[in-house]
């Protein structure tokens, strides 16, 4: 990877965490309300595998913790905020909140609720593209607790079946909620489960971005070129609780300290600064403009913009001026 | 116009429609080399290919939501359920996904998925083949639920279904497959919205949709000839929306209503219709509406006690008589 890429990856991360940072306060502001699940410790796993993707022509599509991925994926930052404060001008124009990111002009299919709901989601976009004979494949994202849904077994199943070009990215934070993963999981090292389905699959450090970028690139290249499936794991960690309303209190303190100390951005930083690629005082000048920007750009956008018009509260529900509701006559 | 069988209608529209727009698919379980298990796809695999007619792995909630996800990027799936049975299954994508996702993301993305499954109590099939759910579909927002009691609406609200871009739920019944009515020569779309009058009465509206429409005509003969009285039998082919305006205007008509449903009376269509009247036509009316529906037990096995749990034409024919006293 160019020097440039790992600088921009490093800003892009780094913008990623302060993001979701100030999402929390904004969140404690009751700026946003609802449920929010946040991304700070897990920034390697979105960036790495989709710096690897084709933004335009990968179609990606992921759970409830969407704000990074989307954004990463083209969304403009002031619309996804603007959609947590519940704005007419958000990304799903305050109708869906912060588990439900769309951009699809961008290609990004959207963060769904239901835990491992993308699963099938997800073979279905890569059937269609499969049917148009594109070259695009879909990405999807999810956790490792998603893994022990049926849509899990059933997708990998008809994927591999109809070698349909999608490729899984498990991003496995160790707990599913508040439960650890060996407490809830017979087969703990995820990239083994999809072995039954004959779906090549692969586990990587998801702390580092270039090592994910590189394991990323190999999975891609294998979907894009017709074989079919694959299974990406990567190994990673949240900060925060699942959502806002999880206390945390089930990991251990040491635990976390440990995982901090492999934390992706500051792991990068220090790998660019080692090398003379950055100095101490760029990257400090980098978050303060970051700041700057998220502070008076960001929030700005999404606290000046109008909420949504409470007549149009029916609007989206079914498709407007439908001819075929009617037997096709205009 | 020719006379051909409710499967036939159901082939012809699949086959018209896979014609007409390579994006369309069909899947679902034994849709393919079987060609379905009410003869639904019959031939289609020989004719598209497995690409287009996919025989589906038996995971309702994962090829239903493998389906929505494709048309997302355009294609037009028709997911066949084998049995409204299984849909419990598949709820989660149905209602979750299909129904939500246009709304949820802004109008951005839309579901145009037509998920058809037959439903309705066959012969002595058991309390878990014999469910009756379109109760449930039809109260969930983002949906079109229809539901064709003849050959000619099976074909012409499937052809419809396809083109809509909302998702659309299609209630068939498994005993009617064999039904034989008329049929247009000429290419045909029905509307997915409104009610249709299958005979005109002036005394009272029997109220059907799907088997219990055949259930009205036979109730509405023997009033007739046994008793003089005219009842106008009113098909609900759509169930989600509800035609509000239709329901209205045949009560205005009649001043009565007879509500007949083979599902169990609770939060049912029955329940709906009646509701429906009481915002439209309340004073309209010269009797209390009143349903004839199911008894509220699973479906029995044992052939007398089937029977016993399922309405009839006979207890259409005494709700009316008792309504009118004679």
């Amino acid at each position: 990877m160019k020097v440039a890429d790992k600088k921009r990856l490093l800003r892009e991360m780094l913008f990623a965490r302060r993001f979701e940072e100030r999402c929390y306060e904004a969140y404690v502001e009751r700026n946003i309300g609802g449920f929010l699940h946040l991304y700070p410790g897990e920034e390697a796993c979105a960036h790495g595998v989709l710096e690897a993707a084709e933004m335009d022509g990968d179609y990606v599509i992921t759970s409830y913790r969407d704000h990074v991925h989307a954004i990463k994926w083209g969304a403009d930052p002031r619309e996804v905020m603007a959609e947590l404060y519940a704005k007419e001008t958000g990304v799903s124009k305050g109708r869906g909140g912060s588990m439900h990111i769309f951009d699809v002009n961008n290609r990004f299919m959207g963060g769904y609720a239901l835990v491992g709901g993308p699963f099938p989601l997800a073979a279905g976009i890569a059937k269609a593209i499969q049917m148009k004979q594109g070259k695009e494949i879909c990405i999807c994202f999810l956790g490792d607790a998603a893994n022990n849904q049926g849509t899990f077994h059933e997708s990998l199943n008809m994927a591999k079946l109809w070698n349909l070009p999608v490729l899984y990215v498990c991003e496995n934070n160790l707990y599913g909620i508040g439960t650890r993963i060996d407490r809830s999981t017979a087969v703990v090292e995820q990239y083994k489960r999809v072995s039954a389905y004959n779906i090549p699959s692969a586990q990587e450090d998801g702390q580092d971005v270039e090592k994910v970028y590189k394991a990323a690139t190999k999975a891609i290249k294998h979907v894009r070129s017709g074989k079919g499936p694959y299974f990406l794991e990567l190994m990673t960690y949240r900060y925060r609780g699942h959502s806002m309303s999880d206390s945390n209190a089930y990991r251990a303190r040491a635990e976390e300290r440990m995982w901090s100390k492999r934390d992706p951005i500051i792991m990068l930083r220090d790998r660019l600064v080692g090398d003379g690629h950055l100095t101490k005082e760029e990257y400090t000048d980098m978050d303060t403009e970051i700041l700057d920007e998220i502070e008076n750009e960001v929030i700005a956008f999404a606290s000046e913009s109008p909420e949504p018009q409470v007549s149009e509260v029916e609007r989206y529900v079914l498709a407007e001026n439908d001819p075929w509701v009617r037997g096709g006559v205009q | 116009m020719a006379e051909i069988m409710f499967w036939e209608a159901v082939l012809r529209a699949h086959d018209e429609e896979l014609a007409n727009d390579p994006m369309v698919l069909v899947m679902g379980e034994d849709v393919g080399v079987v060609g379905g298990t009410y003869k639904a796809t019959l031939g289609l695999y020989d004719k598209y290919g497995e690409e287009r007619v996919i025989d589906t792995p038996i995971s309702e909630n994962g090829f239903t939501g493998l389906g929505i996800g494709a048309s997302f990027l355009g294609a037009r799936p028709i997911i066949e359920i084998m049995s409204v049975n299984f849909a419990w299954l598949a709820m989660d994508q149905i209602f979750n996904t299909a129904a939500k996702v246009r709304y949820m993301s802004g109008g951005q993305l839309e579901a145009p998925v037509v998920i058809r499954s037959p439903g309705g109590t066959a012969h002595q099939l058991g309390s878990q083949h014999s469910a009756r759910m379109e109760k449930v579909f039809m109260g969930i927002a983002g949906l079109r639920v229809v539901t064709p009691s003849n050959p000619r609406q099976a074909y012409g609200l499937l052809k419809s279904a396809v083109r809509c871009n909302d998702p659309v739920f299609i209630n068939e019944h498994e005993l009617m497959y064999n039904m034989k009515g008329e049929m247009p020569e000429e290419e045909y779309f029905h509307p997915l919205e409104g009610s249709e009058i299958v005979r005109p009465g002036r005394d009272v509206t029997l109220f059907g949709y799907n088997i219990s429409v055949h259930w009205c005509l036979q109730a509405a003969d023997l009033l007739s000839k046994h008793h003089g009285i005219e009842a106008e039998v009113i098909d609900l082919y759509a169930l989600s929306p509800l035609d509000r305006a239709g329901i209205r205007d045949s009560v205005t008509r009649t001043h009565r209503a007879v509500i007949v449903e083979e599902a169990e009376p609770m939060v049912g269509v029955g329940a709906e219709v009646m509701a429906i009247i009481n915002e439209e036509c309340f004073f309209e009316l010269d009797a209390a509406p009143v349903r004839v529906s199911a008894l509220n037990v699973p479906i029995p096995y044992n052939h007398a006690l089937e029977k016993t749990a399922l309405p009839d034409a006979n207890d259409v024919v005494e709700v009316v008589r008792t309504m009118f006293g004679v």
